[in-house]
């Protein structure tokens, strides 16, 4: 059976249709996208230029390739509104990467060392609101953060601040939302790393002398170090084209890809410059993605 | 190699391996492997970890094709055919039993071809012949390691095969248990007359269950015989070692001589043992293989001190340095448990017939 | 377990729970404003059963999301089965890639790309291409949930069933697939909640008559926040959670 291998038709037709399908539904769609971002912005439907005209001669396609051109990306190019958005799109998923590996590490270990027959029900207390309506839970941290919400109430009371923060709508805002709606993200693959690790290396460090800080920097820290830069990475990406969260705790100011790539099609219907827009951010995260892939290829090799 | 011998008077082997070589890699796992089993024979695969006896096993069963060579069963050339149409039936090492099926269920598995009333009454027979009535309804994970073992046995003998095969059948269950399945397990295979072939890294196992025993090594099999002739007349000294202890005492074989002893020169005097095959010349460098149990402790002999004395129980270990300060180790009853304590100057000698000379 | 340790649940798990927790007790709250306690009532939920458009929506979104759900386990099981069983094949990177890739793959960039290539091909924007976009996405996921148990799958139990004379057909039908069956179950509830809470790329692929939900809840929540909305958020919240409770129970179990 092991030697059989991936070449019987019954092999190639499991394949298939996965295949195909996300062929057809994931991969020619980047393609479109990539002519489209070529061509000019037009009041029509589709509202594009040029269309190319299927029952068309060889003259046809000529002046249909003739009418591409990398328009969009210079306006991409000289427009501080797209740079300044691109590079702080970066700045958000960066810094908030970065936070969340910060509080990621300390959740996941304590989720890998709590007591066994807790911590299957634990681990699901983490994945729930991972899958838990994304909307809902960005709407939620609104009526938190408002000036009069539910944050700065308990601040004032408290007597910490003399007067409401003003939290909602600024880049602090968007931070917090990103590093709550993606620390689950962050958390399951690290405590994946973690619980794997033999407890018994744990031991011996202590064992040897180590109090617990030392055993978790010197032992634990560097052995999960892989799985936390993979945890990073794998809300890194999908964070840069982020939308849900900046528009809703950003406010109008806010300048992130996904964002500006949402206004320009569904507010100035430029469908041309969006699709050079998403063509921006599928560059700087295909490179992470490619990484992620490998990561996910070796995970299905370990067999 | 002697492997392809059938004991005489057996008729057409029941199983008859040709060249069987398997490859991984750059390696071969199985190396032009020759073999033949006759009916009602239990046949013993023995060898350490990664020798090949493993895969041996699986390309008898169907689960790897060989690159090389034929497997028939009967006559009848099975090599291509895959698992679920070769009329032998394997028990895996983890036993391999379903875990969403019942016990019943799991016996009943390899019977689809029965009506339902058949079945069950088969099921019935198979869950008595191995103790477990009343059994059929229980799951799996609620089994003792034995309990798996037995509903394993019986889910393999479900279909009558001509050829059980058994993947270290014992050793998941402890000590204690290990010896009475070993005993159950071979009073079940002579009530039946199923051959078996066992794979074994455990020469205890292959001692009380085996007909015949062949010791694999880089996968091929190196010897075949019964495991007393394996024991006293190895063919090797990784044979002679892999079944039991052995002293392996250096030498160099002495000149060829009439009648059934020769002369080896050692560092701690000449020690006379049983002539060896002709191919090996005089002069040759050479070891003497001796059991701990056939050294004799006596007036006469090879002088030695005792370093070194155990009480095992049944009988006591000791360990004695030579003249030139090799050590021996040499076993005997527990009634002299008094006699040559440690420090003792004595001499000791064995019969030549039962210490065996082979290639260094 | 060390108390600093348990701090650090304790702090993480309610960091994740508390606004979810907020939003639930605020939905009962008998005020107009959602910040001010004003005494417990329904008064919200009665009101969602009154909202036609809203009732619509989730109408949209259940039969969107079985159908997805559905689609993307049959495509997300076959592309387990072909990476984990089949060894090296020539499009093994191409598969690895388009099942991994559209997990992570920023929101908007799919459902732009897909929009496009629906306009190109010129089919009409509305339940099918929601369907289309959502088992695309959710493929993935499937894929990942069914891989890890058929890894986990001790492959001597289809052994056992071939020697026992079962033809690979058999063999896949009584072992291989009840076996995988909590995991596909699994996979599917997850499609089914990933595809239930789909704003961004439903928003692109959506067209006139087909709103989702959270397309619905997304325009009320422009409009302001209101008490609702935490009604509905919260009876979203419970749907899905129970759906994910499900499926790790199912997953879990051994």
């Amino acid at each position: 059976m092991s030697g059989r291998g991936g070449q019987g038709w019954r092999a190639r037709l499991v394949r298939l249709p996965p295949l195909l399908w996300l062929s057809a539904f994931f991969l020619v769609p980047f393609a479109i996208t990539l002519k489209i971002s070529l061509s000019d912005a037009a009041t029509a439907m589709p509202p594009y230029l040029p269309v190319l005209d299927w029952h068309g001669s060889l003259e046809g396609w000529s002046s249909f390739l003739e009418a591409l051109d990398f328009e969009n990306y210079a306006v991409l190019w000289f427009d501080s509104l797209y740079r300044e958005a691109a590079l702080s799109s970066l700045a958000y998923a960066g810094t908030a990467s970065a936070v969340l590996a910060l509080l990621g590490t300390p959740l996941a270990y304590a989720l890998a060392r709590a007591p066994a027959r807790a911590q299957a029900l634990l681990v699901a207390l983490v994945v729930v609101p991972f899958w838990t309506s994304f909307l809902v839970r960005v709407y939620a941290w609104i009526a938190i953060l408002k000036p009069e919400g539910l944050l700065n109430a308990a601040l004032l009371r408290l007597g910490v601040v003399g007067q409401p923060l003003e939290i909602l709508n600024t880049p602090a805002a968007v931070l917090i939302g990103l590093v709550y709606a993606y620390l689950p993200f962050m958390v399951l693959p690290l405590y994946a790393v973690m619980s794997r690790l033999d407890p018994a290396l744990r031991e011996a460090a202590a064992d040897l002398g180590a109090g617990p800080v030392r055993v978790f920097l010197t032992v634990t820290l560097p052995l999960a170090a892989p799985g936390i830069a993979a945890g990073a990475l794998l809300c890194f990406i999908p964070m840069v084209g982020e939308f849900v969260i900046p528009d809703l705790l950003g406010g109008s100011d806010t300048l992130m890809l996904g964002r500006v790539l949402w206004s320009e099609f569904f507010s100035n219907r430029d469908w041309p410059l969006a699709s050079a827009v998403a063509v921006l951010l599928l560059l700087i995260v295909i490179g992470p993605v490619v990484l992620f892939r490998d990561a996910g290829e070796r995970g299905e090799g370990e067999r | 190699m002697s492997g392809s011998q059938v004991p005489a008077g057996s008729g057409v082997p029941l199983l008859r391996l040709e060249g069987v070589t398997k490859r991984f890699g750059a390696g071969a796992a199985v190396d032009g492997v020759d073999l033949a089993l006759a009916e009602n024979e239990v046949f013993c695969l023995l060898g350490p970890s990664g020798c090949g006896k493993s895969t041996l096993l699986r390309m008898i069963a169907g689960f790897e094709r060989p690159d090389a060579g034929t497997i028939r069963l009967g006559g009848a050339d099975i090599t291509a055919d895959p698992p679920h149409r070769r009329p032998v039936n394997m028990m895996f090492q983890s036993y391999a039993l379903f875990p969403h099926m019942s016990v019943a269920g799991n016996v009943a598995y390899g019977l689809s071809s029965l009506g339902r009333a058949a079945r069950a009454a088969r099921v019935e027979t198979l869950l008595r012949l191995v103790r477990l009535e009343g059994y059929g309804a229980r799951r799996p994970d609620t089994l003792s390691g034995g309990q798996r073992q037995r509903v394993a046995l019986a889910r393999a003998l479900a279909r009558e095969p001509r050829l059980l095969l058994l993947d270290e059948p014992l050793t998941a269950l402890d000590r204690a248990l290990r010896e009475e399945t070993q005993s159950e397990l071979r009073a079940l295979q002579r009530r039946l007359g199923t051959s078996f072939v066992v794979v074994t890294h455990d020469p205890e196992e292959a001692m009380r269950l085996a007909d015949r025993v062949g010791v694999m090594a880089g996968g091929r099999i190196v010897q075949v015989g019964a495991t007393a002739e394996l024991y006293e007349n190895p063919a090797s000294r990784y044979v002679a070692g892999l079944l039991g202890d052995v002293n392996l005492i250096p030498g160099t074989l002495g000149p060829a001589e009439p009648g059934p002893s020769r002369a080896v020169e050692t560092a701690f005097g000449a020690l006379r043992a049983r002539a060896p095959a002709p191919a090996l010349e005089p002069g040759a460098a050479v070891v003497v293989a001796l059991r701990p149990e056939r050294v004799e402790l006596g007036a006469h002999g090879l002088a030695a001190t005792v370093t070194e004395r155990i009480f095992l129980g049944d009988r006591i270990a000791r360990t004695l340095r030579m003249g030139d300060g090799t050590t021996l180790r040499a076993s005997g009853p527990a009634t002299g448990a008094a006699e040559h304590p440690v420090g003792a100057e004595i001499r000791l000698g064995f019969a030549a017939e039962v210490a065996a000379i082979l290639p260094a | 377990m060390s108390p600093f340790l348990r701090a650090v649940l304790a702090l993480g798990l309610a960091f994740l729970y508390a606004p979810i927790l907020v939003l639930a007790v605020y939905s009962f709250n008998a005020s107009n404003l959602v910040t001010v306690w004003g005494g417990f009532s329904t008064r919200w939920y009665a009101a969602l059963l009154a909202d036609g458009p809203l009732l619509a929506a989730a109408w949209v979104s259940l039969r969107v999301a079985l159908m997805a759900g559905a689609i993307s386990t049959l495509l997300g099981t076959l592309a387990a089965l072909a990476l984990a069983r089949h060894g090296r094949f020539r499009s093994r990177r191409l598969l690895t890639g388009l099942v991994f890739a559209p997990m992570v793959m920023p929101e908007v960039i799919i459902g732009l790309s897909l929009l496009l290539l629906f306009v190109g091909v010129g089919l009409d924007r509305g339940i099918v291409t929601l369907v289309i976009a959502h088992a695309t996405f959710c493929t993935g996921f499937v894929a990942v949930v069914v891989g890890a148990r058929l890894r986990g799958l001790d492959r001597t139990l289809e052994e056992a069933a071939a020697d026992l004379g079962a033809t690979p057909r058999r063999v896949f039908a009584t072992v291989t697939l009840p076996l995988l069956a909590p995991a596909v179950l699994a996979g599917f509830l997850l499609a089914f909640t990933l595809s239930l809470d789909d704003l961004v790329i439903a928003s692109f692929v959506s067209g006139p008559g087909a709103t989702t939900l959270p397309m619905r809840l997304y325009s009320q929540i422009r409009l302001g926040v209101n008490p609702e909305i935490n009604a509905a958020s919260t009876l979203l919240v419970l749907a899905v959670t129970l759906a994910v409770l499900a499926a790790s129970r199912l997953t879990a179990r051994r």
